[in-house]
């Protein structure tokens, strides 16, 4: 008999090999209990949390607690159904409306989660004889969702206008073409040049969706993303979030103002062929949407405490992705994996969770420790975190720049 | 230049950067197995590829090319196109 999983031998002993440095594993992390929006126990040490994509802070907002033990007793615990026979309920539909009226379009469609909604979107809209072009260092969702469709795939350089429009050039004039981008980019935490890239896939006839999970709250006037925020709302075709950043629950979906964007509903297999969201989570995902049109002093905070701590890691010598702090992440760029790790668990040690990030997920040879900042981070929790990066730089022995 | 031999050749050319381990390239080396690319480093020569003779190689089309021998045949057959 033929193991199925000996093809990953290599990647067991690569995990082996490091575990048996001694350091912990990075991806088996266990929140013993969670305090608030950025504060957790861990190997019960009292933790502060700096890699959660809770970019609003919404998981212990008391609207959004109350939205959901209401529908958890009216509704019960779950649907057990797809959303297109048993599993609609008021709740979904408010939860959609809510959607609408955030975006400010005529259609909105709530997924499970945010990957079955790149998953479903990429893989209806673009069939065989179609294209989809997309950013190379686009999320696994966008690549799995290439993979369950038929359409051809076609990548171009990251961010690169010039070769977004030479690529789009080469394919066939009457063939349908999906352009897929992303506002923030959310290994090295940088932005798109959107309103650059839309005009040229506009120019060459393709539609455009652009994933805004990582900007949704607090890019552009009414926290609609990095699409707002560069004035094209009116030239993309359909926008795909999360639940499970800002929105703080679970969940995905699309808005758009196609007028034939219903069908999709029949059509879209991730959608269709899966038990929807349970009433209390639809419900709590509800409430918090709405509480995010109107977050002006949060959306300060946020950026406020995400340009310390970019600052404040810049001035220590670190480097970083960005040179600026363009989204709510922040990368630190590190030299090897041997390193990361130890920096990362010298960071948990001293009571800082961040994300260790390690090839495929991020682009070729790259090793980051990723921060996302949170809305309820206070300025002292940041100076703590920014001490105890200079103390787990010093103790792992990572060369720093000269002070900026 | 768009015969067989000299789109191998070009091809090899445009590998030998990504050969860190100085396999030899023939028609019949492996991207997979011999060179031991990832994923994203086979992506990235396929944009160069591409560029090299203007041409669309879909990511989708990857699966079926093992080979160097392959790719070229799959380049020579769209750049003559």
């Amino acid at each position: 008999m033929t193991d199925l999983l000996s093809k990953f031998d290599p990647l067991i002993a690569e995990r082996q090999g490091l575990l048996d440095t001694g350091v912990r594993d990075p991806f088996g992390i266990v929140m013993q209990a969670v305090l608030s929006p950025t504060e957790a126990i861990i190997d019960d040490r009292h933790t502060i949390l700096l890699g959660t994509y809770n970019y609003m802070g919404m998981t212990f907002d008391p609207d959004v607690i109350a939205a959901g033990h209401d529908a958890l007793t009216r509704f019960g615990a779950g649907t057990t159904g797809s959303r297109v026979l048993n599993g609609t309920y008021q709740s979904h539909r408010e939860c959609e409306d809510a959607l609408k009226d955030y975006y400010g379009t005529s259609h909105a469609m709530v997924f499970s989660t945010g990957y079955q909604a790149n998953l479903g979107i990429v893989s209806t809209l673009a069939g065989r004889g179609d294209y989809v072009v997309l950013d190379a260092d686009s999320h696994a969702s966008i690549y799995d969702g290439c993979s369950l469709g038929n359409a051809d795939i076609v990548r171009f350089r990251h961010n690169s206008v010039e070769d977004l429009d030479k690529r789009l050039g080469r394919l066939p004039p009457e063939a349908g073409k999906l352009v897929v981008l992303e506002g923030v980019y959310s290994m090295l935490g940088d932005i798109a040049p959107l309103a650059a890239l839309v005009a040229v896939a506009k120019r060459h006839g393709a539609m455009v969706m652009v994933d805004e999970a990582h900007a949704m709250g607090f890019f552009g006037e009414h926290g609609r993303g990095v699409t707002e925020a560069a004035g094209v709302e009116d030239q993309v075709d359909f926008i795909v979030g999360t639940f499970s950043k800002s929105v703080g629950t679970v969940g995905g979906f699309c808005v758009s103002n196609h007028p034939k964007f219903e069908i999709l509903r029949l059509v879209c297999r991730p959608y269709t062929f899966t038990a929807s969201l349970p009433p209390a989570v639809v419900a709590s995902s509800a409430a918090s949407i709405r509480k995010l049109m109107h977050n002006q002093a949060k959306r300060r905070q946020l950026w406020d405490s995400t340009r310390r701590l970019h600052g404040g890691l810049r001035a220590a010598g670190f480097q970083l992705a960005t040179a600026t702090p363009e989204s709510a992440i922040v990368s630190v760029l590190m030299p090897d994996q041997e390193t990361t790790v130890r920096m990362w668990q010298a960071m948990l040690e001293s009571g800082v969770y961040v994300n260790m990030s390690r090839p495929p997920a991020t682009p070729v040879g790259v090793f980051l420790l990723r921060c996302s900042v949170c809305a309820e981070h206070t300025s002292a929790q940041v100076e703590t975190v920014l001490a105890r990066f200079n103390d787990a730089a010093r103790a792992v022995g990572l060369q720093l720049a000269a002070a900026a | 230049m768009t015969d067989r031999t000299s789109i191998f050749t070009r091809i090899c050319a445009l590998i030998a950067p990504l050969n860190r381990r100085g396999v030899t390239l023939t028609e019949t080396t492996s991207f997979a197995n011999d060179l031991e690319m990832d994923s994203l480093t086979v992506m990235d020569l396929v944009a160069n590829i591409e560029d090299e003779w203007d041409i669309v190689l879909p990511l989708n089309l990857l699966p079926e090319l093992e080979t160097i021998g392959q790719v070229a045949d799959a380049v020579t057959k769209l750049a003559t196109k």
